[in-house]
């Protein structure tokens, strides 16, 4: 586990020698980018049009910030990242494509986004879920919006950050993931949880052990 | 009571619930601090409750899902309600929207346009009459993230509280660090769909300190929070020793073919805030320490 200070552009030598725990921060370009604009991201690459922020080594940041104007300037006053799992549908070919190289988000993300992180020397990392002020107060300066069409918080952000952190890498080129890791363990640990049943369980559970409780198992979730 | 006077005491309310989280939930989450041993989790409380105090110090949302809102009335039976009471709902979301602002979060189900926060069902409004003289107004902003976790199932009778555990601890280690735990955890048991569902949703404005009044209820949560913290998912799914800061359940009676139950978790950044308008129309805020 290393402390790592990264300016972007972020080269693939950078990307590719981060490891899961890492603790991280950012300075550079910064985009935010959720939902909706992970999808026209990817119908302009379909498309081959040309994008109107250049994004090959700019991290992807998973938020949809609240902005106040002031003095006719845009002000990002909370911007903590959103759950990324919802960008899975997209991510790995964004990730192939324009070649951010570093996703930031909250929560993680599935295994296409792994494979992807591995083939292209990247990584994942979280930044601390609902702490929005603390991102904000990263967020020097909002250089340009884009596709504000798509509402505020699904709109492209193109920002400038100072020391955006702390991130933790929690998804590494080398197919490491700590999601992976914590969902195998807390799923053995239901395990055990759930072969014990409570005292109080109806109809004599213990004594009718073969009768309908049997029936009741993880799957119906 | 003047229409001006209810929407600015509305307002005053809904932003202290965004800027300032209740006192029960930042002492849970010290607790937190101190119990985790693991640099990663204790990394994430720190950041809470850092992020928090500047919040609350800088009047500014403390996340930015500033959710969808949703408003409790609970009126008292000598109280003769005032008909324009959800438009004032209504304007002391849509004018703190501006003001603050709040993020615009409401869009149409299915075009997806974006609609700012007041439409159709959005502010929520739930009116109930409850024996007294007052009206107790709560509001519960709720982000989407660990909205978006909530489930309902209809067991079966004889499942009970056994059923019950079972569905909320797998769908606890099934959301990960989805919802941004450590979180509260809210249980609707009975009534039918509609109503566990709002019962699950309505638990997570009790505070972390008051337990079901029912013994064996009580008892339930007890462990339930014990259990779920066994799973070991910790502070934002990175590992640790506390999943969730409680566990809250309501139950109402049932259909008797029915065991309805409804999910419903409330993030680390448990926003609320409650006030009493008392009959000669005095307000008084209950949640928050108020100068």
């Amino acid at each position: 586990m290393a402390e790592v200070k990264l300016r972007t552009p972020i080269s693939h030598e950078e990307s590719k020698a981060l490891r899961v725990g890492d603790v991280v921060s950012f300075s550079g370009e910064f985009l935010l980018c959720r939902d909706k604009a992970h999808a026209r991201l990817l119908e302009f690459a379909c498309q081959q049009r040309p994008i109107p922020v250049r994004m090959e080594g700019i991290p992807i940041y998973h938020a949809g910030p609240v902005v106040r104007e002031l003095d006719r300037s845009l002000r990002i006053i909370a911007a903590g990242p959103t759950t990324s799992l919802r960008m899975e549908e997209y991510e790995a070919h964004i990730l192939r494509h324009y070649k951010p190289r570093i996703v930031v988000g909250k929560g993680g993300m599935g295994k296409r986004t792994l494979e992807a992180l591995v083939d292209t020397g990247g990584a994942y990392a979280v930044f601390p879920g609902g702490a929005a002020i603390l991102a904000a107060r990263s967020i020097k300066e909002v250089m340009g919006v884009y596709w504000m069409d798509l509402g505020v918080p699904d709109a492209l952000w193109h920002t400038r950050v100072e020391e955006f952190g702390p991130c933790v890498v929690t998804m590494d080129s080398t197919g490491g993931s700590l999601h992976e890791r914590i969902n195998s363990e807390s799923l053995g640990r239901l395990r055990d949880l759930l072969s014990r049943q409570l005292p109080s369980s109806g109809v004599g559970a213990s004594a009718c052990q073969n009768l309908p409780l049997k029936g009741f198992d993880l799957g119906r979730n | 009571m003047q229409e001006e006077v209810l929407v600015a005491q509305v307002k005053k309310l809904l932003r202290m619930a965004e800027t300032c989280l209740p006192a029960d939930v930042l002492e849970a989450l010290r607790e937190a601090y101190e119990l985790e041993s693991s640099s990663l989790s204790r990394m994430q409380l720190q950041a809470f409750i850092e992020n928090s105090r500047i919040a609350c110090e800088g009047s500014l949302p403390i996340c930015q899902d500033t959710g969808m809102i949703s408003f409790y009335v609970s009126v008292g039976d000598g109280v003769q309600l005032p008909g324009w009471l959800s438009s004032c709902l209504r304007r002391a979301v849509s004018e703190l929207s501006e003001e603050m602002p709040l993020r615009p979060n409401l869009v149409s189900a299915l075009g997806r346009q974006n609609l700012g926060n007041v439409g159709a069902c959005a502010p929520q409004v739930w009116i109930e009459q409850v024996p007294g003289d007052n009206i107790e107004l709560a509001v519960l902003p709720k982000g989407g993230g660990s909205e978006n976790m909530s489930s309902l199932a209809m067991l079966k009778p004889w499942e009970g509280l056994e059923g019950i555990r079972r569905l909320a601890l797998s769908q606890i280690q099934n959301s990960g660090g989805q919802p941004c735990p450590p979180t509260i955890v809210g249980i609707g048991i009975g009534g039918g769909a509609d109503v566990a569902a709002r019962l699950a949703k309505k638990a997570l404005l009790r505070s972390l300190k008051e337990r079901n009044g029912d013994p064996e209820v009580a008892g339930f949560e007890r462990e339930l929070k014990e259990e779920a913290n066994a799973l070991g998912i910790g502070p934002m799914g990175v590992g640790g020793r506390t999943t969730v800061l409680g566990v809250n359940v309501e139950v109402c009676d049932c259909h008797v073919a029915s065991l309805p139950v409804a999910i419903n978790m409330h993030c680390w950044a448990a926003r609320r805030a409650k006030m009493i308008i008392s009959s000669q129309g005095e307000f008084k805020f209950l949640s928050h320490e108020v100068e």
